[in-house]
């Protein structure tokens, strides 16, 4: 704010419920320059700030309060605005004009509800505790993880989208999860039986047991588990904890006790101008009913929030008519979309159907008595169908000539509405009201950036799911706009890796300056475009990286062949495949690290790392490895890391297979490979799973019968569990399956991606993935492996190469006109071993002066 | 290909005196080494065949965001016009003609005039 005028506030304005809804009508209050016209106070029972509620279950993902907050921590207080957290109102006092809480009173002048809803609990005898858990809130999410705690099974009441979300977040917290569900399908409200029918298969492949046409009659205590469920068939349930997800009610307390009008199914009854019967009073988000519906998705409640601001500020508003209540979800991984009159419930309406059982995928297409228009769909299994069909629902686009197209397994001619058929006045994104129309306005007004798109418009920043169609429609634009869409890696490749490595494969370039030249511009390069070059060129060729020409294209990591640390100094690993060690390989790792004074600790990957070394030391440390059997363990590479191990059916009472063997096949195989990012394994000698392969880019678990193969999952910043891929393998089939994934990911990715964030962007998901690797969709099987095979045979150990060769080591040296070490490396003890020096503590006497 | 006269000598400083570091031979192509000068460590950068033919370049290897001496392992780059050193550490980038830092233009590297004398690498003394 630059100008400097004193507003008078006559007016107080009172928001009950900071969730999502009230929230943005803050927000919107802000923007549409309310606050000078109003002294606003906000009240809100819960102890956060308002957050994002529909990414709830990433809580359990690893994303905390903050992140999921929907505002800095002082926007509040930047706009002036009077913000009451943990403060519920306990009463409207319509009479004085003043709500009451437990602080006092506050008068008001206009008073907004924004109180949301509720999770209903059905009355059932005995439930209490852990077993009457709610999914709504962070408190609730806290009081689950903390009953989860040393349970085994968890049970979720209600297969409605909410339950299914609770469901995986049990099975994210490690619990047994099942679904108990009253109605014969899941889903009840969005899907018709066949889609229930190819969700529930789809889920109980997941893991997730589900329990259909089930009322609870009772609870009581269990004798294996905490409680038991007593159904009224006579069929019981034992649990640890039980979530009850069965409906929510609008949260209309406040207006019922006030006298305000509330709907038949509950709800603050509401005008097509958000007001209630009481003039002063208005009602947003899900405690409000309009024409006898409420509306439990935040893009409609967003829509009364922007419009109820710009009424309150006197500003031209849209008057409510209700709200499309199409979604599409995520549910345990599985798609799920609905659109529409999705049970045909229009008279006269006619329905398309595709159903495989085979993959438990099923498609329904609604259209309307004349056959002209989409009026509903049912998806399950695959949401790529979603876009098109909703924009030909909202936008009454003309069917094409054989409408079953839509639903048809792609590649069948399907007519896939580009952006470019979308009228102007198409929403594309639905929690802002973004049309078509205002992306390509940013665009003429010379938005290039899909960030900048996003704040500018705010399209994609609500509920996510328009990402993929904003993106589309951004680059269609631009392009239509004779703009190039920028995927270029740095300024001197206008590729991506991908293509580079296409490049590079097919025209069998050996060289970055080949590369640069025939199909880069400007000179030498940069720290992007030659590391990204030369793990390429590796993955392809593997040739030594200590070839003269490779060098300068190597991270100093790689380059050095050690991991630098803070003080220039490196760390040396060297592999200990599977974890296994001989005690006299244990023996001389220690007296290689006592001979040269090395920090030593185990790595969270089953091996030990020496810190500490001086780069001319490098040479003799890896001589002395080497000698004793060592080889380097290229922890510095973006390339195989470790294979962790349990020890498996060897030692172990509950082992089924041999998983160090098998550890050791894997690390021997693929230790060397380039790659776009680093990549782990482990291997698991049974279910209990004692080496974290479901937290690895590739794990193997055994069973009776073989092996099953995970993929693609992660530990680190964003945890991924990895999925299931194939189940009950032979070795040889193991094998080929992670020859042909590795040399696909290898492929395809781009740089710095790690197997799950490629996964995740892969079109057509595990599927497709599924369909390239087992059934050789793409015909690409044996190239795969050949080109894996001939990475295989040209492993050499790169210190083993490079001490061969007095030329490569010239470089290992400090200085090139001096003998001695870095003067200013220094280092102190603890814990009776050195470790650098740091600035504050430069008073210290260092250890090395104590030694001479 | 031994050349007699110095290829690179940095027009701003001229040098009173030229000492030499090292050979020829302890260069590595395309990339960086250390040598000791005095109290200072000077990273040399050997370019071949950049855009403006054989190139050396003498740098500062202190990299002042870590403290660490580590500048003469980075990479060699071009960014925009200017050749760059990027430090391994944090990735800023030098510039390696006169030690100006991209991004944090409160970072400079002190520079020296660098040149190849016969088969000697001379990095050049300014007059106290
Ligand atoms: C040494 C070690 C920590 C330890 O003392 O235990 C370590 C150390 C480093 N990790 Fe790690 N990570 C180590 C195990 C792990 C693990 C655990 C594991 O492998 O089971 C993880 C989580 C699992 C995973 O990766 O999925 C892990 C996730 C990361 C990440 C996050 C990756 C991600 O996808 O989110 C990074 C950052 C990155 O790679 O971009 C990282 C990066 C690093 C770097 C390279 C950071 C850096 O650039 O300096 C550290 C330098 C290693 C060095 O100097 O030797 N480290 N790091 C562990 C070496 C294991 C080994 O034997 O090779
Ligand atoms: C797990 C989960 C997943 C979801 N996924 C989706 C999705 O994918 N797509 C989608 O569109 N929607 C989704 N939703 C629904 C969406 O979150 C809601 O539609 C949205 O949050 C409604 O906003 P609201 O502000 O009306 O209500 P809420 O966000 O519930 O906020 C109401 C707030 O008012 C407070 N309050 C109530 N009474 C009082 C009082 N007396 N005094 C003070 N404060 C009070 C409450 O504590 C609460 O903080 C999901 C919801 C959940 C729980
Ligand atoms: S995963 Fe199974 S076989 Fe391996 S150590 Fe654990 S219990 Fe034993
Ligand atoms: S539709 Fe929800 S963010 Fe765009």
């Amino acid at each position: 704010m630059n100008s400097k005028v004193t507003p008078i506030k006559n007016e107080t304005l009172v928001i009950i419920g900071n969730g999502m809804v009230g929230h943005h009508c803050v927000e919107q209050l802000t923007e549409q320059g309310a606050l000078a016209q109003y002294q606003v106070h906000v009240f809100g029972e819960e102890r956060q700030r308002a957050y994002d509620r529909v990414h709830l279950s990433e809580y359990f993902g690893g994303r905390d309060a903050e992140s999921l907050a929907m505002c800095e921590a002082d926007f509040y207080a930047q706009h002036g605005v009077h913000m009451h957290l943990g403060v519920a109102v306990l009463e409207i006092d319509r009479e004085r004009k003043e709500v009451v809480t437990s602080e006092g009173r506050q008068p008001y002048d206009r008073l907004v509800l924004a109180t949301g809803s509720y999770p209903f609990v059905p009355p059932i005898a005995g439930a209490e505790g852990n077993s009457k858990l709610v999914y709504r809130t962070l408190d609730d999410l806290d009081d689950i993880r903390a009953a989860a705690n040393g349970g085994r099974r968890g049970v979720v009441v209600g297969g409605g989208l909410l339950g299914l979300e609770a469901a995986n977040a049990l099975k994210s917290l490690g619990l047994e999860a099942h679904v108990v569900e009253f109605a014969p399908r899941l889903m009840p409200v969005q899907l018709d039986p066949d889609g229930g029918a190819a969700l529930k298969a789809r889920i109980e492949e997941l893991g997730v047991r589900v329990h259909l046409n089930r009322a609870t009659s009772e609870i009581v205590a269990g004798e294996e588990y905490a409680y038991r469920m007593n159904f009224s068939d006579g069929e019981s349930l034992e649990t640890d904890l039980i979530v009850f997800s069965a409906g929510i009610r609008p949260q209309d307390a406040l207006g019922r006790s006030a006298g305000l009008d509330i709907a038949e199914r509950g709800g603050v009854v509401i005008d097509s101008d958000y007001r209630t019967n009481d003039p002063d009073i208005y009602a947003i988000g899900e405690c409000a009913s309009w024409n006898g519906s409420i509306f439990g998705l935040v893009a409609p409640g967003y829509t009364m929030a922007r419009n109820l601001a710009a009424l309150l500020v006197g500003k031209q508003h849209e008057s409510f008519i209700g709200a499309d209540m199409s979604t599409k979800l995520k549910l345990l991984g599985v798609d799920v979309g609905s659109i529409g009159d999705a049970h045909a419930a229009t008279p006269g309406a006619k329905s398309y159907r595709f159903n495989d059982e085979v993959n438990s995928s099923y498609r329904r297409l609604v259209v309307s008595p004349d056959g002209s228009q989409v009026i509903g769909a049912v998806l399950v299994g695959d949401n790529s169908y979603y876009d098109t069909l909703l924009q030909y629902a909202q936008n009454g686009i003309k069917l094409p000539a054989d409408p079953a197209s839509l639903i048809l397994p792609a590649g069948e001619g399907a007519p896939a509405l580009g952006a470019d058929a979308l009228p102007d006045t198409a929403t594309i994104c639905s929690c802002h009201n973004v049309s078509k129309g205002a992306i390509c306005c940013q665009v003429d007004t010379g938005c290039t950036d899909l960030g900048d798109l996003k704040l500018a418009t705010k399209a994609g920043t609500g509920c996510g799911g328009c990402s993929a169609l904003l993106k589309q429609v951004f680059e269609h634009e631009l392009s239509a706009r004779g703009v190039e869409v920028d995927k270029s890696l740095c300024e001197h490749f206008a590729h991506t890796r991908q293509e580079l490595y296409g490049i590079v494969r097919v025209e069998g370039i050996i060289s970055f300056e080949e590369l640069l030249a025939k199909h880069g511009r400007g000179h030498t390069g940069c720290d992007i475009c030659k590391p990204a070059v030369g793990s390429v060129l590796a993955s392809c060729w593997n040739q030594p990286i200590t070839d003269p020409s490779l060098v300068p294209l190597q991270d100093t990591n790689d380059t050095f062949m050690a991991n630098m640390q803070n003080n220039g100094t490196y760390s040396v690993v060297p592999r200990i495949a599977g974890g296994e060690i001989t005690p006299d390989k244990l023996i001389a790792l220690g007296a290689v690290a006592k001979k040269y004074d090395l920090y030593t600790k185990i790595t969270g990957g089953q091996r030990i790392d020496l810190f500490g070394a001086e780069l001319h030391q490098l040479p003799d440390i890896w001589s002395e490895l080497i000698e004793a059997g060592f080889e380097t363990g290229h922890a510095y590479g973006k390339s195989l890391r470790t294979v962790k191990s349990c020890v498996g059916s060897t030692w172990c009472r509950y082992g089924v297979q041999d998983s160090v063997g098998m550890a050791l096949v894997l690390e021997n195989r693929y230790k060397g490979l380039r790659s776009p990012h680093k990549i782990k394994f482990g291997v698991s000698g049974c279910t209990r799973e004692c080496a974290e392969a479901q937290s690895k880019d590739v794990g193997v678990i055994a069973t009776e019968n073989g092996w099953n193969l995970y993929v693609a999952g992660n530990g680190g910043m964003r945890p991924r569990h990895a999925e299931l891929f194939a189940t009950d393998l032979d070795d040889a089939t193991l094998i080929r399956y992670i020859d042909r994934f590795l040399m696909f990911y290898v492929r395809t990715a781009d740089r710095l991606q790690r197997t799950s964030v490629w996964r995740e962007s892969l079109e057509g998901g595990l599927d497709y993935l599924k369909s390239v690797i087992i059934d050789d969709s793409l015909a690409l099987g044996a190239e795969l492996e050949s080109q894996m095979q001939l990475v295989v045979d040209r492993y050499e150990c790169e210190w083993a190469n490079a001490l061969k060769d007095p030329e490569k080591l010239k470089r290992f040296r400090t200085f090139v006109n001096d003998e001695r070490g870095d003067p200013d490396i220094q280092f102190v003890k603890e814990r009776e071993q050195r470790r650098p020096m740091q600035a504050h503590e430069l008073n210290l006497i260092p250890v090395a002066e104590e030694v001479v | 290909m031994t050349l007699s006269t110095p290829i690179v000598e940095h027009d701003a400083v001229a040098a009173a005196a030229w000492r030499p570091l090292c050979t020829r031979q302890d260069l590595v192509a395309n990339s960086g080494v250390v040598a000791l000068l005095d109290d200072a460590q000077v990273a040399l950068f050997h370019l071949p065949q950049s855009c403006d033919g054989e190139q050396l370049f003498a740098i500062e290897n202190r990299d002042p965001k870590s403290g660490a001496n580590v500048i003469g392992r980075g990479i060699v780059g071009h960014l925009k016009g200017d050749l760059v050193i990027a430090s391994p550490l944090y990735k800023q980038h030098f510039r390696l003609a006169d030690g100006s830092c991209i991004e944090y233009p409160e970072q400079r590297l002190r520079v020296w005039p660098v040149r190849l004398n016969g088969d000697l690498v001379e990095v050049g003394m300014q007059a106290e």
